[in-house]
Parts: C-alpha cells; sequence; structure tokens
C-alpha cells in the first residue's frame, strides 16, 4: 500500500517536471542567448551558458536601436486610458443594469450578452473602414476606442459582482437621502473594487498582448506598441537571434515580473470564467 | 440639485445618461460594423471606390465552392487536435495539482507562466525553438540521440508545420485550462471523495465515477472555446510563418485579413468573415444547447 502511494508520487513528481521543462526550456534559450556576444553566439552551441552574465550590450543595443522606450510609454499610455474609461463605463451600466427596471433593459442586456459572442477579429473588415471614416487611423485613439467599445468582458464581470452587493445598502442610503447619483459613487463603486482590481490586472495583460489592434491601426513607426516594435525589430535583425532574444526578453519581463506578485488576483480572475 | 428631484426622475436621469455612450460605443464598434459586413457582403467592393456592386450571394457560393479558400479550414484543424491534447493534459495536471503534494504551488505557478508571456514574444521564441540548424529543439534531440529526428523542418514542412505552430499554442494556452479545471475541482464536496473512500473505491474509480462527471459542465466549457479559438486562429501563423511554406500554415483568418487588405477584395472578405461568424454563433449557440441541458449536475 505504502509503495504504491510512493511509486504514484514518484510519477507524478515525474510529469510535473517534464511539465516543467518544457513550460522553461524555450524561455531558457532566449535568456543565455540574449547575454552572449556575436561572436560567442556563432561560434558555441546555443544551449551553452553565456560567458559572462554581465554582458548588457545586446540589451543596450535593443534600447537604442529599437525604439523599444517609445514601445512602452505607448502602450502605457493607451492602457491607463482604455482603464480609466473600461471601469467608469463599466461601473456605470453594471448599475444601472443591476439595479432599476426599465423597458430597454432586457434588449441592452441582451445586446452587450450577444457582443460577447461575435470575434472582433470577424467584423475587422468593417470596423477598419469606420475607423478610418472617423479620422482614427494611425492614432492612439483607434485601439483606444476599439478597447473600450468593442470589447465588453468589463460589463459581464461588474453584472456578475454587483449582484453580490446587498441592495439593503441601496435602500437605507435612500431612506437617508442620498441621491442616486452618491449611491453609485460612494457605495456601488467602491464595493466593486475587487472586480476593478480583477479588470485591471486581466486587461493590461490583455492590451500588451494585443497585436492585430495596432498592427492594423496604427502602422506609423512612432506610434509603435511592445508587439509591433518588436516585431519591427525582429524584421530588420533576422540573423542575429542573440539581438532578437534580448528584445523578446525585454518585453516579456514585465508580465511576467506583474504575474509573481499578483498571481492570486490573477488566478482569481481566470477562474471566474469572467475573461478569456 | 440632481439631489432634490423626486428617486423617479433621478433614475431616469441615471438610466439614460449612465447608458447613453457605452450603449453608443457597443452599437457603432460592434453591431454597426456587423451589418455592414453583412452588406458588403453581397456586394463586389474593392474598398475604396464610392460604388459598391451588388452581386448577390456570389461571395458566397465563392467561398463555399472553392476548395482554395474553404480548404484553409484544414489548416485550423490542427489547432483543434492540439486544443484536445491540451485539455487532456490540462484535465491530467490538475487533478494531481488538486491532491495533497509538496509544492504544488510551485508548479501551478510554472505551468500557468506562459498564458501570461507577450504573444508575439512567445512566437519569435519558437521561432528559435523550431529553427532547423540553430534551432534547440533540434539540438536538444541531437543530444538525446534522435539524431535522424533532428534534422527536421518543423516550420517548413507542409504537413507539419500548422501541428509545430499549434503545439506553441499548446505550450502557451494549457495552463489557462488547467487553472480553470483546478477551480471546478475545488468546488466539488469533500464528503463526496470521504464517502468513496469508506465505499473502498481506489483512486481509478473515484478519478471515472466522481472527479470526471463532477467537471462535465468546465470540460464542455473548455471544449467550446477550443473550437472557437481554433476556428480563430491569427497571429501565431502570421508572426511566425507568414503563412508559409507556400500557404501551407495560412490560417481561415488570416485569409480574410489578406483578401480585405491584400487584394482589396472587401466584398469576399465580408462573406468570409460573416462564415465564420456564423461557425462561431453555431459553437456557442450548440454549447448553450448542452450546457442547459446538463444544467442540473451544474
Amino acid at each position: 500500500m505504502i509503495q504504491t502511494k510512493t511509486i504514484a508520487n514518484t510519477l507524478k513528481y515525474m510529469t510535473l517536471l517534464i511539465g516543467v521543462f518544457v513550460v522553461l526550456f524555450p524561455p531558457y534559450v532566449v535568456i543565455v542567448n540574449s547575454f552572449k556576444a556575436d561572436e560567442e553566439f556563432n561560434t558555441g552551441s546555443t544551449m551553452a551558458l553565456p560567458e559572462s552574465f554581465f554582458n548588457f550590450d545586446n540589451f543596450k543595443a535593443v534600447f537604442e536601436r529599437g525604439g523599444l522606450i517609445n514601445g512602452f510609454a505607448n502602450t502605457l499610455t493607451i492602457i491607463c486610458i482604455t482603464l480609466v474609461f473600461n471601469i467608469l463605463f463599466g461601473t456605470m451600466v453594471a448599475y444601472v443594469l443591476g439595479r432599476f427596471d426599465f423597458r430597454l433593459k432586457k434588449a441592452i442586456f441582451a445586446l452587450y450578452l450577444f457582443a460577447t459572442v461575435i470575434p472582433g477579429i470577424t467584423t475587422q473588415v468593417a470596423t477598419f473602414g469606420i475607423i478610418k471614416s472617423l479620422g482614427l487611423y494611425n492614432t492612439m485613439g483607434a485601439p483606444i476606442v476599439l478597447y473600450i467599445g468593442a470589447d465588453v468582458i468589463q460589463i459581464i464581470l461588474y453584472l456578475q459582482f454587483i449582484r453580490n452587493i446587498p441592495v439593503d445598502l441601496d435602500e437605507n442610503a435612500m431612506v437617508e437621502g442620498a441621491s442616486l447619483l452618491r449611491i453609485y459613487r460612494s457605495i456601488i463603486f467602491p464595493l466593486l473594487t475587487p472586480a476593478t482590481s480583477t479588470l485591471i490586472i486581466l486587461k493590461s495583460i490583455s492590451i500588451y498582448n494585443d497585436m492585430y489592434t495596432p498592427y492594423l491601426y496604427m502602422p506609423k513607426q512612432a506610434l509603435g506598441v511592445v508587439t509591433t516594435v518588436l516585431m519591427r525589430f525582429q524584421s530588420l535583425n533576422l540573423a542575429n537571434w542573440n539581438l532578437i532574444s534580448a528584445a523578446i526578453l525585454l518585453i516579456l519581463l514585465p508580465t511576467v515580473i506583474l504575474y509573481f506578485f499578483l498571481q492570486k488576483y490573477i488566478f482569481e480572475g481566470v477562474a471566474s470564467g469572467a475573461v478569456k | 440639485m440632481f439631489g432634490s428631484m423626486s428617486y423617479l426622475k433621478q433614475k431616469r436621469i441615471i438610466i439614460f445618461t449612465f447608458l447613453l455612450i457605452p450603449v453608443a460605443l457597443l452599437l457603432l464598434f460592434t453591431y454597426y460594423p456587423a451589418s455592414k459586413l453583412v452588406y458588403f457582403s453581397f456586394t463586389s467592393w474593392d474598398g475604396y471606390s464610392p460604388e459598391k456592386p451588388w452581386v448577390g450571394l456570389d461571395n458566397y457560393r465563392e467561398v463555399f465552392l472553392n476548395p482554395d479558400i474553404f480548404g484553409v479550414f484544414a489548416h485550423n484543424f490542427a489547432y483543434f487536435i492540439m486544443g484536445l491534447v491540451q485539455n487532456v493534459i490540462a484535465i491530467y495536471f490538475a487533478v494531481i495539482l488538486n491532491t495533497r503534494l509538496r509544492g504544488k504551488n510551485v508548479f501551478r505557478l510554472l505551468l500557468f507562466l506562459p498564458y501570461i508571456m507577450n504573444g508575439v514574444a512567445v512566437a519569435f521564441m519558437f521561432g528559435y525553438v523550431f529553427d532547423t540548424t540553430q534551432g534547440s529543439l533540434n539540438l536538444f534531440l541531437n543530444s538525446i540521440g534522435l539524431t535522424h529526428l533532428s534534422e527536421t523542418s518543423w516550420l517548413g514542412t507542409k504537413g507539419l508545420v500548422n501541428y509545430a505552430l499549434a503545439s506553441t499554442g499548446l505550450w502557451r494556452f494549457m495552463g489557462y485550462n488547467m487553472v480553470i479545471y483546478i477551480a471546478s475541482l475545488q468546488a466539488i464536496p469533500s464528503d463526496i471523495y470521504e464517502a468513496s473512500k469508506i465505499d473502498g473505491a481506489n483512486a481509478w474509480q473515484t478519478f471515472w465515477r466522481i472527479t470526471l462527471p463532477n467537471m462535465k459542465p468546465v470540460i464542455q466549457l473548455n471544449l467550446f472555446l477550443t473550437v472557437t479559438g481554433a476556428l480563430e486562429v491569427f497571429d501565431l501563423p502570421f508572426v511566425l510563418t507568414k503563412g508559409g511554406p507556400a500557404g501551407a500554415s495560412q490560417t481561415y483568418v488570416q485569409r480574410v485579413v489578406e483578401t480585405a487588405f491584400a487584394y482589396n477584395n472587401y466584398g469576399l472578405a465580408s462573406a468570409m468573415s460573416i462564415i465564420l461568424l456564423f461557425f462561431v454563433i453555431f459553437v456557442v449557440g450548440a454549447q448553450q444547447f448542452v450546457l442547459s441541458r446538463g444544467g442540473s449536475s451544474k
């Protein structure tokens, strides 16, 4: 009995270790090569450790030639503006749909639910014309407006949360004469904070990782975001894998660091099933 | 001023002002494009001319009858197959990480790690892994003695490229499925397990009779996500192979984007999008049907 248990546990650990090996193998190769000088890279094995982990030349080159700082700045700007509006509109819609009864409520609710089914990528062909006619093509407004308007996941997330806030709180405040605007601002909005923090984390990651929206709508070089900057850098340095490795690593680091600090919230957000 | 109005009046104002902009955005960026798409799909519009000649169902006929277009779905099939494998692996890891095991949080942390990584960076990373001469995969295969395999051109061989790309998807998204499965396992009441232990059930029986049936709704949900995900694949092949070699790894969405933006055939591209939209809606509809039928167990 004890023996079978040991065998079972050994098997579990072996498969887990294989899984971890498969996960870490590609990043390992990127990490070791990002520290190698050209000659060292060309002569040695791709899998060997670098001569020194203090050779930051590749990273310096990426910053100087890749426009990476600009890319990070653009991405951060887009994320911040998008999040402000997402949080504002998300809580507002959830407040109205979650608390009041009115004639078009069911219809609007259905519009939001059905919108989650329509994959944004399929309507791109028509969306493109709309963005152009609004004069937003090749401006940061294009991705911002699309992340705010075409992605409705935050509304679904807030609607799930607002159900758990007791209506008694609203009613008590109304007895004391608080206006509805005040109830939204001082009761609903603060109590939706857990949903807001989930939204901030998951939405930041998804915007940071999005490629086709900036690629399609902001081809201008000055408007590069992390993904498009990386693509441009790769196409200009095709054979220099050590340089590209450094660029890949720099782009991976921010979300990986964020992940190690905020893992609890990320797991909760994913497990709640609200975000794809 | 606002506070002195009656609650009925306040309610009306709040409903109107709070919904105005969000609903306008929803209509403008989701439903308006969708309706335009339907209209374009019946025309042969080139994307810039003022006139949009009406062609009826010609575009739809073209999509279904031209094997060159519809056949692209065969490339998406690889992603479906790998998606199934991904779910099996995810269930396996979820089940063993749900037992009492030292270090399970570290394993969960590492196995989920790829999901939060930047997709473009991951694509280039795997470009490096799959490279024929310098690639770490071939070097690794060579070092463990599989020399005949180590000369494979993973991204340059027609039958292989889609599975190589799809395995990158598996690498990236397995942890995501796993975390959802772990959450569903934690929701199974522990007294069921205790009762089965008293009845003398072994681990295998417990898995088949208790764990798996209780996970059924979540497994269904993940399988539907796998199908829609496989239909919508775009960025991985777009970044890594540009659809090559010779179009062998082009996915359906990539074909749509190319038809519209490279060949200026907006009419045909719109029809292709509408057909994809119907497939996705059909899959989600089937999902709702299946889930609501098994709703009592949920």
